[in-house]
């Protein structure tokens, strides 16, 4: 494809050049997601690479210090991110039987990219329980919580919805709601010791 | 008539077949049209060499099909796309007819032969199980709890769908795989309904007079079906007084035994910092870990009996 033939007919350069476009191509993206808009950017140049990292990030963060638990944090990370690919990957076989027109990774592209503000929610949310504890600490982490569940759920539909036949659009959004409720509820729930 | 219309789909090897077969002669015909060219081009010289690569081609094929075939079966999940094939209103209405006996138990009732509407509500259980094991200030594994709820569930679903398509099989009864599996599913409806009003009001009355209500009516709701379609007053008893047990016991247990399991985990990890006082004095080395288990086990319970004895 275009990436690679323009890189490898150049064997002085080292990799910063591919890197570069790849890096500013994940955060044009991930201004899209945060600025949801009717538009094909995400599903045109699907990449995995976003998702990686924001899922990576977000079970790093869901672990807790393993001062006093017997286990030392792996399963943790490790079911975090089964949940996430599991669950993207059932929304998108979901998709194609209603009879969706959008290919299995362009699918899985979207719902990764739509975890971003979940996870500037987790960020907040570790940032506000650096407070003391108490009902007010746990109004706010939900109201934060809250608002970035709706917001990733607004952008997902911004991307997904156009690609199913129109009257079956709630039926494939109705699982969508789902997978990001459970991974708000991993979100509010967390609490590190 | 339209009760009558049982055979709602094809079975999925009958699909599977199909699929196959056409992909085999569009591949058939592709590989005659490239055979020919070849002869034409090789003319009376190649000769040999095309008598052993048409064996070689011949292995290749037989030996390609049989994979492909196997996993066109399995893995092509356009086999699925039937029962997928609704829309927003017939769910809706499904749902809420999920909740409504029909008294009619001369003909066979009619049973929508879908997998998304059960599959979805599979998931919201799933859902409102984990938002009812919410709490702010204690250690959760929540990989824990999630394995847990989403096993329950689909456990649940499947391996009572398969028991009493089991059951149905020995007594006699016109139900097949796919209809059982949508029935159940359509019976977690009230299930839902029950747990997400009780997990949010805490009133133990309020629980038993919605566990008989709307538990009872999507029980009757199956029941009814399923005496439709057998013969029998011993085989009806059979099928759907199982039935009936299994459905209304596992809304019992989701509120009740689902809870203490919760808590048995919540109160495990809790073990280490309940205050010396409230031990039991036990004279066993601390190192042990199994010792350490059960004292943490039969701290949980005198702390339970201390909570009891407290509020009389």
């Amino acid at each position: 494809m275009a990436k690679a033939a323009e890189s490898s007919g150049d064997p002085g350069t080292t990799s910063p050049r591919p890197l570069m476009r790849d890096l500013k191509a994940v955060g044009k993206k991930f201004m899209h997601v945060l600025y949801p808009r009717k538009s094909n950017t995400l599903l045109r140049d699907w990449d995995l690479w976003g998702p990686l990292i924001l899922c990576v990030t977000l079970a790093l963060m869901l672990q807790r210090s393993s001062i006093d638990s017997e286990k030392d944090g792996g399963p943790q990370f490790a079911e975090v991110f089964v949940i996430v690919w599991f669950g993207a990957v059932t929304i998108t076989l979901n998709s194609k039987l209603l009879g969706g027109n959008i290919s299995f990774f362009q699918s899985l592209c979207v719902l990764g990219y739509c975890i971003l503000p979940l996870t500037v929610a987790m960020l907040v949310c570790r940032l506000v329980l650096l407070a003391e504890p108490g009902p007010i600490n746990f109004m706010v982490r939900l109201f934060v919580v809250v608002v970035m569940f709706a917001w990733s759920i607004v952008a997902s539909t911004a991307f997904l919805a156009d690609s199913q036949p129109p009257n079956r659009k709630a039926l494939a959004i109705y699982p969508v709601f789902l997978f990001y409720f459970v991974i708000s509820w991993m979100i509010l729930t967390f609490t590190p010791q | 008539m339209e009760n009558m219309d049982d055979t709602s789909g094809s079975s999925f090897e009958d699909m599977g077949e199909l699929h196959q077969r056409l992909r085999e002669e569009e591949v058939d015909a592709d590989a005659a049209a490239a055979e020919e060219e070849d002869g034409e081009f090789l003319g009376m010289k190649g000769f040999k060499g095309q008598l052993s690569r048409q064996v070689a081609d011949q292995m290749w094929q037989a030996g390609k099909r049989q994979a492909s075939r196997a996993f066109s079966l399995y893995a092509n999940i356009d086999i699925l796309r039937p029962y997928f094939d609704v829309e927003p209103a017939q769910v809706r209405s499904r749902l809420l007819e999920s909740m409504i006996p029909i008294k009619m138990v001369n003909f066979p009732q009619k049973i929508a032969g879908e997998l998304y509407g059960p599959l979805m509500l599979v998931f919201t259980l799933v859902a409102i199980l984990l938002h009812g094991m919410k709490t702010s200030d204690t250690i959760i594994r929540e990989g824990t709890l999630m394995g847990t709820a989403i096993g329950t569930c689909f456990g649940y679903w499947l391996g009572v769908s398969s028991f009493i398509y089991f059951l149905a099989y020995l007594c006699n009864a016109q139900i097949t795989m796919l209809q059982m599996l949508a029935l159940l599913g359509y019976g977690l409806f009230g299930h839902c309904i029950v747990l997400f009003v009780t997990y949010n009001i805490h009133l133990h009355a309020l629980f038993y007079v919605f566990w008989l209500l709307v538990g009872g009516l999507s029980t009757l709701r199956m029941v009814a079906v399923l005496v439709s379609r057998t013969v029998g007053p011993t085989q009806r008893l059979l099928l759907c007084g199982t039935l009936a047990a299994l459905h209304m016991l596992f809304l019992l247990y989701l509120h009740f035994a689902y809870h203490k399991v919760v808590e048995g985990i919540l109160d495990t990890l809790e073990g280490p910092d309940i205050p010396p006082m409230q031990r039991v004095p036990r004279d066993v080395p601390a190192a042990l870990p199994a010792a350490r288990l059960s004292a943490i086990v039969l701290n949980a319970t005198a702390k339970a009996v201390a909570v009891t004895l407290q509020s009389h």
